[in-house]
């Protein structure tokens, strides 16, 4: 019989060194991980950037990844959207009594491709287990921290008026992919989630010039909502059009069949950029150089009217507002 | 994608236009029925492109937005029911009724879950014999014989804990309400689309005849739209209203006679309470005798608190295409989807939704 997470395994007791000695060390293993001190120690000079967040995307496993690649490209994002390169992370599970520990260790397998393909080290974690029903079989927390290299500043409040807006490749993918498979929707082409970790394309970009002023990957909330966040730290408006717009057919199937708008929908593996106009046809062809960034498009430009407002230029030529997400009737899908 | 890229190509889209500025040389107050026509409207910016001779209201149909305040603050009452589990579409959720939403009573502890269709429903009941399922039952004739199915099925299955709150709705007599009341002149209607699936064009034959406006059926897509605005002008500016068909590949005149028959196997035109219009007669939908079993409100008879409404809403007014959400006081202050003080700023279909969302300048 498959075995199964019990309470015990989160109790300190010996099961619980046994678990993370037999399950999650060895994948993971390195040597500021295998001291298993309170805490990691170690040297670092630089400015840095830290970032944390919590992973509770149901189902766990979906097709084009599962929540230990999520909980990884995630925290990884989130500091190279910072123009950080991402050094460490640490790694929380919140485990639901009874489950099986193969699926465990399958996102444990997850995790350790993951980092290793956006090459960080997980150096420190911990494991609680909590009774059936206290969680939905496992949620993740992970925080990381980066170095961000001098003269660097990237901040959704460095639009300005003149720049480019860049979208690395098609919307809705992630949100899409753990929706259908809730759902139990089936196309014919399936849609696979975006997850990805972007810190080498974002390094790529840096490269190619340092006039990258704002950069974010629009998860929850979708590209609306972080056009919309531009446009209110920066103070200015934003104008994009519609059919510049890189949406794969499925997304936009599913999204007509679920009465949902692909700009409002999440992404885990796609970011946008606010350039300076002078470099951006350098910054795109960068992108384009990586396999995260071949669709990357211009998609707008940041605006003196309208300012704190996203505008959208249909496809019959009329204009709309593009305005944050309102509430959440969605489900959970990171 | 087919079937929905060939619905939005910009040239036709700017043909179709050109075409309404040409055929339209007098004034034109037309309204769309349809909710979700007026998401598709404000969402392309159709309002826009058209000429400032062609005028658009947005009219009744939204189910969400003419549920009466009455009928919200009953499926309140029946969800704190001890041993209930209410069962409703997500729209509802958010939906203020008198003192409380259904999101309130769920935070509340109430179980109330939200399914894509009666079948969810149907199947919450098989999973749970000792509770009792009640289905919040809203919609117009689109949604009404899927309920009408359920109902059936749940019988055939002998499954005795479903029952439906039943809130269904009719357009042509509430059309027919709206041109009584005369509030407004109207010279042509963009009629329902998915409505029209199913009753078919017909219903609507008094419209033209009784009131001599233009009526045409539509579809959901900027083309759908800008094709049916160009077929009314053109009647109108022609003088010969009718009932035309611009959504060709969804709706015959006859409408869809399998669907027809099980709504009118399990229902009977009743009266109905619309917010905005008050009772109407004979413009809602109730279970027949044989059925009764299945009825909400006669298997939960329950007391309810006297009825309040918003302060300052004009919902009501907005329903009856007299004023536009901008009219409102509370419009993007006081009432904003996060917190909605009428259900046409709640329901994704609603006209206060839509004018925000998309920008009411811009309308």
């Amino acid at each position: 019989m498959d075995e199964t997470i019990l309470l015990a395994h989160g109790s300190g007791s010996k099961l619980s060194h046994d678990l993370i000695e037999k399950s999650l060390l060895p994948p993971l293993d390195n040597p500021l991980l295998a001291k298993l001190d309170d805490s990691a120690v170690f040297d670092v000079s630089g400015r840095l950037a830290f970032t944390t967040d919590s992973y509770v995307v149901s189902p766990i496993f979906f097709l084009g990844g599962d929540i230990g690649r999520l909980a990884v490209c995630g925290t990884i994002n989130d500091l190279a959207m910072s123009g950080a390169t991402p050094l460490y992370l640490s790694l929380s599970l919140i485990i639901e009594e009874g489950l099986s520990l193969n699926e465990l260790k399958k996102v444990i397998g997850s995790i350790k491709a993951a980092a290793e393909e956006a090459e960080v080290k997980i150096i420190t974690g911990d494991t609680k287990v909590v009774n059936r029903g206290n969680a939905d079989k496992l949620f993740i927390n992970t925080s990381g921290i980066g170095i961000v290299p001098q003269g660097i500043d990237i901040s959704g409040a460095n639009a300005q008026v003149g720049d480019k807006i860049i979208l690395s490749g098609t919307i809705g993918d992630h949100g899409i992919a753990v929706m259908s498979q809730r759902e139990g929707l089936k196309f014919s082409v399936p849609i696979q989630s975006d997850c990805a970790p972007l810190n080498e394309l974002v390094s790529q970009m840096l490269e190619a010039s340092s006039q990258i002023h704002c950069l974010r990957d629009p998860t929850r909330g979708g590209l609306a909502t972080t056009l919309n966040e531009f446009a209110k730290q920066s103070g200015v408006g934003i104008r994009i059009e519609e059919e510049k717009i890189p949406v794969h057919d499925g997304v936009r199937a599913a999204c007509e069949l679920l009465g949902f708008d692909p700009l409002y929908v999440a992404n885990e593996g796609k970011l946008v950029a606010v350039v300076d106009s002078q470099d951006t046809d350098r910054i795109l062809a960068s992108m384009k150089r990586n396999p995260h960034g071949v669709d990357a498009s211009i998609i707008g430009e940041v605006t003196e009217e309208r300012r704190g407002r996203v505008i959208i230029k249909t496809r019959l030529g009329a204009s709309r507002i593009v305005d944050m997400l309102s509430g959440e009737l969605l489900p959970r899908i990171c | 994608m087919r079937f929905i890229d060939e619905y939005r190509d910009a040239e036709l889209g700017k043909k179709l236009v050109a075409r309404i500025q040409q055929l339209s040389t007098r004034p034109a107050r037309l309204m769309e029925f349809c909710g979700g026509h007026t998401v598709a409207i404000m969402r392309n910016g159709i309002r826009q492109l058209l000429p400032p001779t062609v005028e658009m209201l947005s009219g009744p149909g939204c189910p969400v937005c003419v549920t009466a305040n009455v009928d919200i603050d009953r499926a309140i009452a029946l969800a704190r029911l001890p041993n209930v589990i209410i069962t409703t579409f997500g729209d509802m959720m958010k939906v203020p009724g008198s003192y409380s939403s259904l999101q309130q009573a769920r935070a509340e502890q109430a179980d109330i879950r939200i399914v894509y269709s009666t079948q969810d429903a149907l199947q919450i009941a098989r999973d749970n014999p000792s509770r009792s399922i009640i289905f919040i039952g809203i919609g117009f004739e689109t949604t009404a014989p899927t309920i009408a199915a359920s109902i059936l099925q749940a019988a055939e299955e002998r499954i005795d804990n479903f029952c439906v709150l039943c809130l269904l709705k009719l357009c042509p007599p509430v059309m027919k309400s709206l041109l009584d009341l005369g509030e407004i002149k109207l010279d042509g209607i963009v009629c329902p689309g998915h409505v029209s699936v199913i009753i078919g064009s017909y219903p609507y034959e008094f419209i033209p005849r009784d009131y001599g406006v233009a009526c045409v059926v539509s579809g959901f897509e900027p083309l759908d739209i800008l094709l049916s605005v160009a077929m009314l002008i053109e009647q109108i500016e022609n003088g010969k209203p009718r009932v035309e068909i611009a959504y060709r590949r969804g709706v015959k005149p006859e409408g869809n006679r399998k669907a027809l028959e099980l709504m009118s196997e399990v229902f009977q035109v009743g009266g109905a309470d619309w917010r905005g219009l008050g009772a109407v007669p004979a413009s809602g939908l109730r279970l027949r005798k044989e059925y009764q079993r299945f009825d909400a409100e006669q298997a939960f008879p329950i007391t309810l608190e006297p009825v309040r409404e918003a302060k300052g809403c004009i919902c009501g007014d907005i329903l009856r295409g007299v004023k536009i959400p901008a009219d409102c006081k509370l419009f993007g202050k006081a009432c904003v989807p996060e917190h909605p003080v009428g259900p046409c700023m709640v329901s994704s279909e609603g006209a206060c939704a839509a004018y925000y969302q998309y920008g009411a300048d811009y309308g």
